[in-house]
């Protein structure tokens, strides 16, 4: 088991400063840092264990093909699939998603159906489906928000129809941070026969994934969020649907036997990951995982909350501020606020002065802030490196906005 | 944090040339889609062809409104031969600080806007 308490000592960048100060990461939400295990675990693979996968008989090119392998199984143990069959390697959590709604979508989409996204979305899990839907004239339909910001549940019910297909869901906003009840909304879906996509971007590093158990159709997310490499991304699919769909990207790899004027696929998931994958970067992703398992996801996710609400009482003192969510609601790991009369835009390049990272904008969900009626949010997300000092930096650069826009807190 | 200096906030609190003009001879709106940044600028041009009134309304950041305010001033007067040739380094300069890569978009706002707004005016008579 490694503690949390001095776990920052792990991560190499910690080393460094920003503006002359130690740097103050709360931008976990965007990508996260990396563990020393797994950035020599990518230095290890091309030092000791190049080669291409699949293809070589000789030695480099098995140890290879074991290492991306071996994260296949690995993944699939985490998030608890039934088998490693239904882990697809994409290059992102993006990527994975266009893959469903390009294959998936292709064959079982047509004029008339429905498919419901939510009002959380990502634009990752919104524009493929606004494209599918146009292309298939089907039809769009959004589950709106309560007034405590959390998924109207009342109105999913009423989306739902004969005509629904899928259901394409976040499992923790990115904006708001808060986490819909998907065991609930993924039954209510398999009730009237549609499936359900679940974005795990934002939570499968924060929480316990367990896709049998939440009976999800597909779960899409990216390694880099979950302290792994840039570069990888992963569909779980469940392998009878898996199985029946179409190829997405053609060409090497995926096939098993090719003639002249047409070609026959490998099996799952290896059809879905055509040409030469992101190979040392899956194996790398490894190290990741078994680094939260070290840690513990039960430990990281009591942690989250604690520095949640340890920065939601610090923001919240301060009559200026306004932080889009309640501490009653179910958002963690990441903060949205505002502060009247100062743009996000300009907290985030005062924190930043304070060597304090943290997002400011939009944050690839226009709709959403839209919905909010503000033009843009600053972020704070924390992970399992944080520590309350860092919030203590962070109320730091608060108080030097509150005092270059001449603002009384 | 010297991009936040007295005379960046003081324009940013008190922008000169905000508001709109009865009768400009252009306009352009500028959007940024990154940060939901707005700056609408109007222009109206002399016979001599110099800038002879500005106005702008926007919302945003300190960087895109300040930066807007700052650019009037400095516009109202000169040449549409001139304004042509105002680049990001116009922006740093009134600014008084070299702007960071992230933050370029918003300090150029307005000067994007203005220079859309004179591809305008270039072929008037
Ligand atoms: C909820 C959510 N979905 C999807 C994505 C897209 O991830 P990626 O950019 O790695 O494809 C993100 C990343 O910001 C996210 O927060």
């Amino acid at each position: 088991m490694k503690r949390l308490d001095d776990i920052k000592k792990e991560f190499p960048i910690f080393e460094r400063t920003i503006n002359g100060k130690p740097l103050v990461y709360l931008d976990n939400a965007s990508t996260t840092q990396k563990p020393r295990g797994v950035i020599s675990a990518l230095s290890d693979f091309y030092s000791l264990h190049n080669a291409n996968i699949h293809r070589g008989i000789h030695a480099l090119s098995e140890e290879a093909t074991e290492r991306y392998e071996q994260t296949r199984k690995t993944v699939a143990r985490f998030i608890n699939a039934e088998v490693p069959e239904e882990i697809v390697f994409t290059r992102n959590c993006t990527e994975s998603i266009n893959l469903v709604a390009r294959t998936w979508g292709e064959m079982h989409i047509g004029r008339g159906d429905e498919i419901i996204v939510s009002a959380l979305e990502h634009h990752a899990n919104l524009v493929p489906w606004q494209v599918l839907c146009m292309q298939k004239k089907a039809k769009l339909l959004v589950i709106p928000l309560t007034s405590e910001h959390e998924l109207d549940m009342a109105a999913y019910e009423k989306l739902l129809s004969k005509k629904t297909r899928m259901v394409c869901v976040t499992a923790q906003s990115n904006v708001l941070g808060v986490c819909p009840d998907l065991k609930d909304l993924i039954k209510k879906a398999h009730a009237r026969k549609a499936l359900v996509l679940v974005d795990g971007a934002q939570s499968v590093g924060h929480r316990r994934t367990n896709v049998q158990a939440l009976d999800c159709d597909f779960f899409a997310f990216s390694a880099h969020k979950m302290l792994g490499p840039t570069g990888v991304g992963v569909l779980f699919g469940k392998y009878e649907l898996l199985e029946d769909m179409p190829p997405f990207l053609v060409g090497g790899d995926m096939v098993t036997t090719v003639e002249q004027y047409r070609s026959f696929y490998r099996e799952v998931p290896w059809r879905f990951e055509a040409g030469t994958p992101n190979i040392a970067d899956v194996a790398a992703f490894r190290s990741a995982i078994e680094f939260l398992d070290e840690v513990g996801l039960d430990s990281i996710e009591a942690h989250d909350r604690e520095l949640w609400q340890a920065a939601f009482t610090m923001l919240a003192a301060n009559p200026r501020v306004r932080v889009l969510v309640s501490d009653a609601c179910s958002a963690t790991s990441v903060l949205p606020f505002v502060i009247e009369g100062v743009h996000p835009h300009d907290i985030a390049t005062i924190f930043d002065s304070e060597g304090v990272a943290i997002r400011s904008g939009l944050h690839c969900a226009e709709p959403l802030h839209r919905r909010l009626c503000v033009p843009a949010t600053a972020r704070m997300s924390f992970y399992l490196y944080n520590t309350f000092q860092d919030i203590e930096m962070a109320e730091k650069a608060l108080k030097k906005i509150f005092k270059i826009f001449s603002l009384t807190p | 944090m010297d991009i936040y200096s007295e005379t960046l906030l003081d324009h940013y609190n008190h922008p000169h040339h905000a508001g709109t003009l009865k009768r400009p001879d252009a306009r352009s709106v500028k959007h940024n889609p990154l940060c939901g940044d707005t700056v609408s600028v109007d222009i109206a041009v002399t016979k001599q062809r110099t800038i002879g009134d500005i106005a702008f309304t926007g919302m945003g950041c300190a960087l895109s409104q300040a930066g807007m305010s700052l650019l009037s001033d400095h516009s109202m007067g000169k040449t549409l031969d001139e304004c042509v040739k105002m680049t990001s380094d116009t922006m740093d300069s009134l600014l008084g600080a070299r702007v960071s890569p992230g933050r370029r978009s918003c300090a150029d706002l307005g000067l994007t806007a203005v220079k859309d707004a004179l591809i305008d005016l270039h072929q008037l008579p």
